[in-house]
């Protein structure tokens, strides 16, 4: 009796609860330990039409960096609803977490495999890409990912596309845009050297400096994404007398950056990648302190334009978040996708290696403008080539540099 | 030498939230003599109330430190019934293997109920900073109040076991469950208020934290959990100033380890010393070393 009255009581806490949050994003499932697959049916799972063509889409949906992997799971989610309402071709998005883990990632995919999908828009993350390809370029699986910028996913592998820049691309751009713009002329680096996509940006970066001569004082690295203490990195810019500092990092850590930055008196400049798009709608932030802040992004949510403006209103009514720069590289994967299905014809009879064999030509005469870019083209290692914007931040909103 | 000075202000500061959440740990082990990995994951929710009451709620930030008490002291409580309770019995390990569900069961509650995108916690003390020599060493209020924060934690809690009837019940507790019960200790509550002051603490340390460090996010107890736990056995698990002791050397070690040595290296260094601890003085540097009687 006992224990009925504390499960009831229980469930009664965990209800109650639920009742107060006030914006759920991301539906997860209760606890779990680390070591069994994960099948969490994340969106898309609500009726799906029969003879719908199926999607697969494979990112962290909990963990450190369930943010990315929800934000690509819900960008593709927009977009397939858009499509499906039109009539015509019906999608049905397959979604399973792998907690940016690369054992797990291609657990998720053997899962999605089994319940039919014929192309993977994914994974999220790159070192659980770099996996999921391996099995998937044997098995002859087209791959698109949309955030996966590290070159190590497509190397080699004929059959994995990527939507993002890669992340050399944008270490050159940056080091270019400081140079050019003259924005600094002693530049600190703080990056992650637990991430490949942060080491990568900052490898390209130091050398892009040392080609054209801009002079970089400090060098510091941290290797946690959560709430870290910057005071060190810090201190070692401010000591070396530098004037920007280069943040090759997604936005997380540059809010603690920021924050801490303020708080000890420092008046740094920064600069970022696309990793720090996001950065102004984090719940609480003082965007004051982002102000006169430069970043390379080729999605700017406050864009004006038909597509951008519809494509974050429904985002924002369906999931109570601004999209940023992975939920707009989803959205423009899922149209990449839905325009090869229309041009070859393909049903939910296809198979996957036929896909994935009309997909490889295809994509390389192909050319897109969407969210992230315009007139995009991709070459035949599967890099895309589109333009790295840069903006910088005033009145907390992105605003063009001239 | 100000940048030394500066940089051992920062190691103490990150030491003293290191400390706070070392004695809820070292306390709830010296009690009930279980490792409650769930400990970080109380901060996280604490930091949380506290976030949803500042910023969702527009109260004052004293409500929300209070507000946040209060949540984790029950939440503290519940979770010991539920969870720990039933395995009051069991050997440790399954105990241990449960802390660490309910660690996961935390921060997957708060992702659904807050979401995955990560908060910046707005700060309950006063942004700025107190310059001295000249303007060439800053310290910011949040450092100051934290350290003294810890201090005030720490003697308080030694008072409390020390000088109160509950406290020598805990000590009672702490030293033979048994033979307490049989000399009329009710074992049961004694445990429940150890828990109950163990997430109070917690909830104080998640807000101080994120005062200091703010971003907010499911997994942010984790890793200061997993160092503050690291800390405890540095000043010897079950003493509440080895607890300090240890919080503070850890923050100062792993500062000026990321400062001089390798700034990649900051969390090997906590670790490693983890492990010199547990090869050189297993009982910790405060710790007592007890005698099994065979």
């Amino acid at each position: 009796m006992k224990k009925v009255l504390a499960l009831v009581l229980a469930v009664i806490m965990v209800m109650s609860l639920a009742a107060c949050g006030s914006k759920t994003d991301t539906p997860t499932e209760a606890p779990k330990t680390d070591d069994a697959p994960q099948t969490t049916e994340a969106v898309g799972s609500d009726a799906a039409p029969a003879g719908a063509i199926k999607v697969g889409a494979i990112g962290p949906l909990t963990g450190d960096y369930a943010i990315y992997g929800s934000a690509v799971a819900n960008g593709i989610q927009i977009a397939i609803e858009e499509i499906n309402a039109k009539g015509g071709l019906q999608f049905e998005l397959l979604s399973e977490d792998d907690q940016g883990d690369p054992t797990m990632s291609v657990n998720a995919y053997n899962v999605e495999m089994e319940k039919g999908m014929q192309v993977l828009l994914g994974t999220t993350t790159s070192g659980a890409c770099a996996a999921v390809a391996d099995v998937a370029n044997e098995e002859r699986v087209f791959v698109l990912t949309p955030s996966a910028s590290n070159p190590v996913v497509n190397e080699g592998k004929d059959n994995v596309y990527q939507v993002c820049f890669t992340d050399p691309n944008q270490g050159a751009s940056s080091a270019q845009t400081i140079k050019s713009l003259g924005l600094g002329t002693k530049i600190a680096v703080i990056w992650n050297n637990a991430q490949d996509y942060s080491t990568s940006i900052y490898q390209s970066f130091m050398a892009k400096a040392q080609e054209i001569g801009l002079e970089v004082v400090s060098d510091t690295t941290f290797s946690d994404d959560g709430n870290a203490d910057f005071s060190v990195q810090l201190q070692d810019a401010a000591n070396a007398g530098a004037d920007l500092v280069f943040l090759p990092i997604y936005y997380t850590p540059v809010v603690a950056i920021m924050q801490q930055a303020d708080a000890a008196g420092y008046g740094f400049k920064f600069f970022g990648v696309d990793g720090m798009d996001g950065l102004l709608a984090v719940e609480g932030f003082n965007t004051a302190l982002a102000e006169g802040s430069y970043m390379l992004t080729p999605f700017d949510a406050n864009k004006t334009d038909d597509l951008t403006a519809s494509f974050v209103a429904s985002y924002e009514a369906k999931f109570g978040v601004t999209p940023n720069q992975f939920a707009a590289d989803a959205y423009d994967a899922m149209y990449i996708f839905y325009a090869a299905c229309q041009e070859l014809g393909f049903t939910s009879e296809t198979t996957p290696q036929e896909i994935c064999e009309a997909m490889i030509p295809w994509m390389q005469s192909f050319t897109y403008t969407g969210l992230t870019g315009e007139g995009m083209v991709w070459t035949a290692d599967g890099c895309v080539s589109k333009v790295a914007t840069a903006y910088v931040i005033r009145d907390g909103a992105y605003a063009s540099v001239d | 030498m100000t940048m030394f000075l500066s940089n051992l202000i920062s190691g103490i500061s990150l030491g003293s939230v290191y400390a706070i959440i070392a004695l809820g740990y070292t306390m709830v082990y010296g009690i009930a003599k279980m490792l409650n990995f769930a400990h970080g994951d109380i901060i996280m929710v604490g930091a949380y109330i506290c976030f949803t009451c500042l910023y969702s709620l527009g109260l004052s930030p004293a409500v929300g430190v209070l507000a946040s008490v209060m949540v984790c002291t029950l939440l503290g409580i519940l979770i010991e019934r539920l969870a720990y309770k039933p395995l009051r019995q069991a050997t440790s390990l399954a105990v241990l293997i449960t802390a660490i569900g309910m660690s996961y069961f935390l921060q997957n509650l708060a992702q659904m109920i807050w979401g995955a995108n990560p908060k910046s916690f707005q700060t309950v003390i006063p942004a700025g900073n107190l310059s001295i020599m000249g303007g060439e060493l800053k310290i910011s209020y949040v450092s100051m109040v934290t350290i003294a924060a810890s201090v005030v934690v720490m003697v308080a809690l030694s008072l409390f076991v020390g000088r109160t009837k509950m406290g020598r019940a805990m000590r009672c507790v702490s030293e033979d469950k048994g033979a307490a019960q049989l000399m009329g200790v009710n074992v049961n509550l004694t445990i429940s208020v150890t828990f109950a002051i163990g997430s109070a603490l917690a909830a104080i340390a998640g807000v101080l934290m994120c005062s200091a460090y703010p971003t907010l996010k499911p997994t942010t107890g984790a890793m200061p959990g997993i160092k503050a736990f690291t800390a405890a056995v540095f000043g010897g698990i079950g003493s509440i100033p080895g607890a300090m002791l240890g919080g503070i050397l850890l923050g100062v070690i792993e500062i000026l380890g990321r400062a001089y040595v390798s700034s990649e290296l900051g969390d090997a260094f906590v670790f490693a010393v983890l492990i010199l601890v547990l090869l050189i003085k297993p009982t910790g540097l405060l710790g007592k070393k007890i005698h099994e009687k065979v």
